[in-house]
């Protein structure tokens, strides 16, 4: 079980929190879209080995939705590639 | 009767509290202080199992969790199928059995499996059953080859907890370097959790004569757990295994036997800043044929048998090592009395400080074992130089083995820490952490004491390895698996057959898959692949190891889930109303109880919703709507959040007024169905079916939240500020006029879909008029404190009219009269509100709202839909299972429909159904049918309303 910080409550076990799967890609403009991009947007979430940007749900807690970066071999959290938050 | 190898004294057993047990029926005696395998001995047990496969007589080999060749099923209280008899503690009334044989170990019938021994090799089973189906043969072969089975029955008393605990520094493990360490962090004032998976602290202590100090290293261990107990930041707990290392430093500790009475055993999590591995090292047994007789066992276990437990397993003894740590085992045998005969050590040199200790032995050097003599028990073994010939036999009736030691790193490797091949010490060793964690002690790799304490005294190690006997003129199947029967030979053939990597030869042959998880064995295996393939054992490496690092009880992983106790009901203030007046009570979704029905003595259930729905038809009913999931929400951008999740536009609503509206996924299938109402400007009510409402908070939480952050939206849940009395028929209006009400009721001053706050019967109120049932309808909601007072005004004023009380199962019966759709009935995920018969509730007028863009795209390539239709069996008595099928003309074919709901109309007096049906919009007035097993019902498809099409009663 990981231990996730919540930003308001701190670390606390996975089991308060609820996965909110990766962060995908943007909505778009459902009426500017091919019908391709539109279920490309719908169905094709980032999967990679590594680091991922994902959802989560402080919702044993406080309630708060927040990202982290997780990478999918180890369950370490780690920081944003990029070095952005 | 006697315990004919009980030494004449020592040990750490208490001899004036004697035990009694019974094993395989038979009566014995032993001490408090001993386990069921100590106890054994002592009474001179020898065969005490038959192999899972070939059903070889099989002895005690280890004594603690390693024990590869013995597993016993406890019966009565204690009742747990394959338990490693080394580490059941002896009680008295104790009561086991060999598990694999039948009727005896001793005689035991599975043993003809031994004259096909060579017929079964590894993968027999893959490629034998396979033909026509491997579970025509599973059953009986598990039968044959299976361990115990499962207890029946929950214990009878006592029950499991489990416990959350935090600490700066977590300790597996009280031997030598645990307790050094647990010494270290108490004294800096750390947090400590140190656990020990045995009943006393000390680990190989216990079953050592080591000095620390000039002194008996026990006494070392008895200072330290002192010390340790008078520290308030230090848990210390003996009998708790860490089994599991997890993410992020969260360890799992099973504690048996806690002090507690009434607790069986309890489950820790325990999540640790840092974890110190001091799990201590496994002695390996040696490979050579016929290695599993009984009377063949570490060296290192007959060492605790004599010392810890007062046992000698045998009077003459063999001593077969690589390494120098029998010597000092052979000392402890001779002191207790065993007639040690020789010591064959397949180094061609000894350190003169190990022959030292054994002076009066003979020791062969560079002598292996060659045969073993004795089917139920060594009686002899032939000692053979390592590079061949014919060697002299030797009498013994104990063989006490050391194949070196393998450091526990268990653990370690479940946190993903990796291993190196030490080619010193031959063993895999702790090398780089990948969690907050380190390894100490023989865990470590430092095998002696000196390396551990300071004062220490120890004698060096000097392993030579020697992953098998390799010396030709061998008979008898060498085990590399003694549990699981895993020879020398099937891995051998696993390689011929291309299952060359570790992993696969794992799997292939099932080496290392037993209760043990191959802890004396494993790395056996890795070196018998190694010298195969020519390989460094770095190259072959380990499999992964998971945990449990031991057997853990169902029970301590389930703790208190084991009852409902954690999930409770929830009620409204009128439950014990209902009760009161016979109600049958249900679950109606997210743990909410309501009344199913309410039937008079003598009463079915059929009558009682029939006169229940007559009420509501032709008179008035109520029912107690408060599990009805309901939202407030506040603020500027709700307006635009609730046209954005509705599939319909509702921030043209003018404050008073309500819609119905469908919330649809981003995929386009239906999430929910209820009602929203402007309450004022920038206030809304909102309603979600019961089972739903914490799915439809969530869905919004996460909109709100992830995509539109600055939309000034609060969301409350108000589904159990506000209770509600929803009455409803012909006559509600009547009713909630009597009930008394500052509200103007009027038709036109109070018109269906709309809102008014003011007093019913004197309590604040929110009433409002929509409509479940298809009836002129008021859902009277008030403040929880006041809906018993309420229900009672209703039924008491209401008494006059007629008014009953309405469940759930009526409820249903109305809905499908009117054909209001259900979540679950007709909305099943694949439907969308077009093939409901509801595309008024799909906008056109917004560019955009959650769903749209996915419905359309789903709807613009065309093809059949499944429809929502009324469905009329020709007979009207006859009734149609709900979910049952529909197929073309009744064929056995693909089906092309499903009945959602079928009930008994109070309106026309008849069986009347809602169906999902291919292309049923354009099917109405033809007849489909349904297929049952037997029968095949035609029925008229119909619209899917059967009262009041045209809604002029629910806006009366």
């Amino acid at each position: 079980m990981m231990l996730i910080t919540c930003p308001f409550c701190g670390k606390r076990n996975e089991s308060e929190f609820i996965h909110g799967g990766p962060v995908g890609a943007v909505r778009p403009d459902p009426n500017a879209v091919s019908d391709e991009e539109w279920v490309e947007y719908l169905t094709v979430t980032p999967n990679p080995l590594g680091p991922v940007q994902e959802k989560w749900w402080h919702a044993r807690g406080c309630g708060e939705w927040f990202t982290i970066w997780r990478d999918t071999r180890t369950h370490d959290i780690v920081e944003a590639p990029d070095g952005t938050k | 009767m006697a315990q004919s190898n009980r030494r004449a004294a020592g040990g750490r057993i208490d001899r004036n509290r004697p035990v009694r047990f019974t094993f395989n029926g038979k009566s014995f005696e032993g001490f408090e202080g001993d386990t069921l395998a100590s106890a054994l001995l002592a009474n001179g047990v020898r065969v005490t199992a038959r192999s899972f496969k070939y059903h070889r007589p099989r002895g005690i080999m280890g004594h603690g969790p390693e024990e590869p060749a013995t597993l016993v099923e406890l019966d009565g209280e204690d009742a747990s199928g394959n338990c490693p008899v080394t580490t059941v503690p002896l009680r008295d009334g104790l009561s086991a059995r060999s598990v694999n044989c039948w009727p005896s170990p001793d005689f035991d019938l599975g043993g003809i499996n031994q004259l096909f021994a060579r017929f079964i090799p590894a993968g027999f089973y893959y490629k034998t059953f396979k033909w026509p189906n491997w579970h025509l043969f599973e059953p009986s072969i598990r039968k044959a080859a299976g361990l115990a089975a499962a207890p029946s029955a929950p214990p009878a008393q006592g029950h499991f907890e489990a416990r959350n605990a935090h600490a700066d520094v977590l300790i597996a493990g009280a031997g030598p370097a645990g307790l050094q360490a647990a010494l270290d962090a108490g004294r800096a004032g750390k947090r400590v959790f140190l656990a020990d998976e045995g009943t006393e602290a000390g680990g190989s202590l216990l079953s050592r004569n080591l000095t620390v100090g000039g002194r008996a290293a026990m006494d070392w261990v008895a200072d330290t757990v002192a010390e340790l107990s008078k520290m308030e930041n230090v848990i210390h707990l003996q009998n708790a295994t860490v089994w599991a290392y997890r993410e992020h430093n969260l360890m799992i500790v099973n504690e048996r036997a806690p002090d507690q009475n009434s607790i069986l055993e309890r489950s820790w999590r325990v999540r640790a800043d840092e974890v110190v591995i001091a799990t201590g090292a496994t002695e390996r047994a040696l490979v050579f044929g016929d290695n599993d007789r009984p009377g063949v066992m570490l060296a290192s276990s007959v060492q605790a048998y004599v010392n810890r437990w007062g046992v000698t397993p045998g009077k003459h003894a063999v001593l077969f090592t690589n390494n120098n740590s029998v010597y000092e085992v052979a000392v402890d045998m001779i002191a207790a009395g065993i007639a040690v005969e020789a010591i064959l050590d397949s180094r061609n040199e000894v350190p003169q400080a190990a022959l030292d200790l054994v002076s009066g032995v003979t020791v062969h050097t560079g002598t292996v074992i060659g045969g073993v003599r004795g089917r139920k028990s060594v009686r002899g073994v032939r000692a053979v130089p390592k590079t061949g010939g014919s060697g002299v036999w030797i009498d013994c009736e104990l063989l006490a083995c050391s194949g070196g030691w393998s450091p526990t790193v268990h653990l370690w490797s479940q946190s993903r820490s990796t291993l190196r091949f030490d080619d010193d010490l031959a063993a895999f060793c702790p090398d780089q952490p990948k969690q907050a964690c380190r390894a100490v002690g023989a865990a470590a790799g430092n095998l002696t004491l000196d390396q551990i304490i300071e004062g220490g005294e120890d004698l060096s190690y000097g392993i030579e390895p020697m992953w098998r006997v390799d010396v030709s003129g061998q008979r008898g199947k060498a085990f590399l698996d003694v549990q699981n029967d895993v020879a020398v030979s099937d891995v051998h053939l696993a390689l011929r057959e291309g299952y060359d990597n570790v992993e696969h030869v794992k799997r292939y042959t099932t080496g290392g898959m037993g209760i043990d998880q191959g802890k004396t064995g494993n790395i056996n295996i890795i070196g018998t692949v190694a010298m195969q393939k020519g390989l460094p054992l770095q190259e072959v490496g380990t499999t992964t190891f998971r945990s449990p690092y031991t057997p853990v009880s169902f029970g301590a992983i389930g703790g208190l889930r084991e009852n409902w106790g954690l999930f409770p009901y929830r009620h409204t203030p009128v439950t014990q109303w209902n009760k009161d007046n016979g109600a049958v009570m249900y679950e109606a979704g997210a743990r909410w109880r309501r009344p199913g029905y309410f039937p008079k003595a003598g009463e079915g259930l059929q009558e009682a919703v029939n006169r229940e729905c007559q009420a509501v038809r032709t008179g008035v009913g109520v029912y107690d709507g408060s599990p009805l999931g309901t939202f407030e929400l506040k603020g500027r951008d709700v307006p635009r959040f609730l046209d954005f999740i509705y599939s319909n536009i509702m921030s043209s609503l003018k404050p008073g007024d309500g819609r119905y509206g469908l919330m649809l996924s981003e995929d386009g299938l239906i999430l929910d169905d209820g009602v929203a109402f402007r309450l004022d400007e920038n206030r809304w009510l909102i309603s979600t079916s019961t089972g739903h409402a914490d799915a439809v908070n969530q869905h919004m939480e996460k909109l709100l939240q992830t995509e539109f952050p600055d939309w000034q939206v609060m969301i409350t849940t108000v589904t159990s500020q506000w209770n509600n009395a929803t009455i409803c028929g012909p006559k509600a209006r009547e009713v909630l006029q009597a009930v008394g009400s500052d509200i103007d009721l009027a038709p036109e001053a109070f018109p269906f879909m709309s809102f008014r706050e003011g007093t019913v019967a004197g309590f604040p109120a929110r009433v409002v008029r929509v409509s479940f049932t298809g009836e002129l309808s008021y859902e009277v909601n008030v403040a929880p404190r006041h809906m018993a007072a309420l229900w009672d005004k209703v039924m008491e004023v209401g008494a006059p009219f007629g008014i009953l009380p309405v469940g759930s199962e009526s409820s249903h019966v109305l809905r499908v009269e009117k054909g209001f759709l259900s979540l679950g009935h007709e909305v099943d995920g694949t439907v969308d509100a077009y093939d409901l018969g509801m595309g008024w509730a799909m906008s056109n007028k917004k560019p955009d709202y959650l769903g749209k863009r996915s419905v359309e795209l789903r709807r613009s390539g065309g093809g059949t839909r499944r429809e929502l239709v009324g469905i009329l069996a020709d007979d009207p008595n006859r009734q149609i299972p709900e979910g049952a099928p529909l197929t073309p003309g009744g064929r056995k074919e693909a089906t092309d429909g499903l009945v959602t709901a079928c009930v008994w109309s109070v309106v026309h007096n008849r069986w009347v159904g809602l169906a999902l049906l291919e292309d049923g919009h354009a099917r109405q007035g033809e007849t489909a049918h349904v297929r049952l097993k037997d029968d095949v019902i035609p029925v008229t498809v119909t619209k899917p309303v059967f009262h009041d099409p045209e809604g002029k009663l629910l806006r009366s």
